[in-house]
């Protein structure tokens, strides 16, 4: 079986839609996660059926929820709209489209106090998983169920195999890696899934690796 | 390994172990955590259940729409009186309503299998555990088994309203939360499963009709009949009533007839009681 039985009865959340509530706050959350710095205002565009049914299931709550780093099961999340104005952080709601093959879609832009943006887009699929699918350009694949290291490197020879070598050096156990570019010799990523949270000093020690030109870090903690 | 209920049964008996143990043992091997820390998974997700099962039994909520508003503490006043079926199944069905009214609250909630269907098995479970005075413990082993037969509907199935009706929430809750009720109560692997294809073959084919578009009504109500659907299919096998469909064949049949449904019946609000004259007024009415 393969299944795990703590998704079936699972996930503890907020209500009322483990798709439109719990996926929508972790969503956010992720997105967060994945900017990591302060921000002024917030913005979250919404595409298929998140556009059109957000209201009835709380999805703008959820979504300023995690947008402020709340999780899932929050119970303060009714009152994200509040918690966000006191915090001095501004949020709009728009629909639009995102191409995607899924039905809940969101594209999540922060701004800072210069004015500079920076987007996420993803999806939420039910029972609560998400899957983020854009970062900042970076079209990416990414569940974010374990701490996850995205490298972008010029697509030349040892730049992975420099990346592993200090991950595992840093005796950080290496779950799923994939690489993916371009085209040959231009801009080139991977997405390499952890057993364990990266370090401060191991995300440096990665942005100084030859040929890397970018390192984002999503520390979710997995089981 | 195993994938569906034929293959759960085999094991057990080669192992001479309960379904939970084999279902446990496969979760530690699946997620790579102790044993230990899925057994405080469990345990804490038995405590949000029973939370949210008593939380609005006395102290209604204010849920979107109002649809729901109170539904749990007005089942749970009557359950204290004379009624027809007793006090038992109305208390059972008060902490259903009470679950359901607080996941339409924006309460916090543990999905069994889904959010929609989080009042069954968290009813059947307490009331079960209070009035015939089962351990706690025993409870948790209830939990483990329900979920594992989630996780054969999972697999082999849906569990979501969008791809096959309300059967695939609330008669799933109800089909986990039979066969929980069976084991807490004495019964046999087999009649565990038993119970659990009782309660999906009351309800194949029901239709996700979601009033404006909300969880919440027909919902808490179905959770309502849910728990007390479950608590009936386990007294059908502890009876010992012969279940003349293996279970496997039953999850087979409620995934062909959920793939019959045509989408206005499920969880598009484009069918069923939402496009009622009634169920289009309340839509007009919360959203103009």
């Amino acid at each position: 079986m393969n299944i795990s039985l703590l998704d079936v009865v699972g996930p503890v959340m907020i209500g009322p839609s483990s798709s439109h509530t719990a996926g929508a706050a972790k969503l956010a959350k992720t997105a967060r996660l994945i900017y990591d710095k302060p921000f002024k205002k917030v913005r979250f565009g919404l595409g298929g059926s998140f556009a059109s049914t957000y209201r009835g299931h709380f999805t703008d709550y959820a979504l300023v929820a995690g947008a402020m780093g709340m999780s899932e099961d929050d119970e303060r999340l009714g009152q994200s709209f509040e918690i966000a104005e006191k915090e001095g952080v501004e949020f709009v709601f728009y629909p639009t489209e995102i191409p995607s093959n899924y039905e809940n879609t969101a594209r999540i832009t922060f701004v800072d106090e210069n004015g500079e943006e920076f987007f996420v887009e993803g999806a939420s699929l039910g029972g609560g998983r998400i899957l983020i699918t854009n970062i900042n350009g970076l079209v990416c694949e990414l569940n974010a169920t374990m701490p996850t290291v995205i490298v972008q490197q010029q697509d030349v020879k040892g730049v992975v195999s420099d990346v592993s070598t200090i991950l595992a050096f840093n005796n950080i156990n290496i779950g799923v890696m994939k690489v993916s570019r371009t085209s040959r010799g231009d801009k080139a990523f991977c997405v390499i899934e952890c057993d364990d949270i990266i370090p401060e000093n191991v995300i440096e020690e990665l942005r100084q690796v030859n040929n890397v030109l970018s390192v984002v870090v999503v520390n979710i903690k997995g089981e | 390994m195993y994938k569906n209920a034929e293959e759960l049964l085999n094991l057990c008996n080669a192992q001479g172990k309960r379904i939970w143990e084999v279902a446990l043992d496969n979760e530690v091997k699946l997620t790579g955590m102790s044993r230990t820390r899925v057994m405080e998974h469990f345990s804490i997700r038995l405590e949000i259940m029973f939370n949210s099962a008593l939380k609005a039994l006395e102290n209604k909520q204010a849920t979107k729409g109002g649809l729901v508003d109170g539904v749990a503490n007005c089942q749970y006043e009557y359950s204290k009186g004379e009624s027809i079926t007793g006090g038992y199944i109305n208390y059972v069905m008060a902490l259903a309503y009470s679950c359901s009214e607080v996941n339409a609250s924006m309460g916090k909630i543990c999905a069994s299998p889904t959010a929609g269907s989080c009042g069954i098995v968290p009813a059947v479970l307490l009331g079960v555990m209070e009035n015939k005075k089962v351990s706690r413990e025993k409870t948790l082993e209830a939990l483990i088994t329900a979920s594992a037969v989630g996780a054969i509907f999972t697999k082999n199935a849906t569990v979501a309203g969008a791809d096959g009706g309300c059967q695939a929430e609330c008669g799933v809750a109800a089909s986990m939360a039979a066969a929980a009720a069976a084991y807490m109560m004495g019964a046999s692997d087999d009649r565990c499963l038993d119970a659990a294809g009782f309660a999906m073959i009351n309800v194949m084919g029901l239709v996700c009709d979601p009033v404006a578009g909300l969880v919440a009504l027909p919902c808490a109500q179905r959770n309502a009949s849910g728990a007390v659907n479950a608590l009936i299919s386990a007294d059908m096998a502890l009876a010992g009533q012969v279940a003349h469909i293996p279970f496997d064949q039953v999850v087979d049949s409620m995934f062909k007839v959920g793939k019959m449904l045509p989408p206005q019946l499920k969880e598009t609000a484009m069918g069923g009681i939402a496009t009622s004259p009634a169920g289009q007024a309340i839509f007009k009415e919360i959203f103009g």
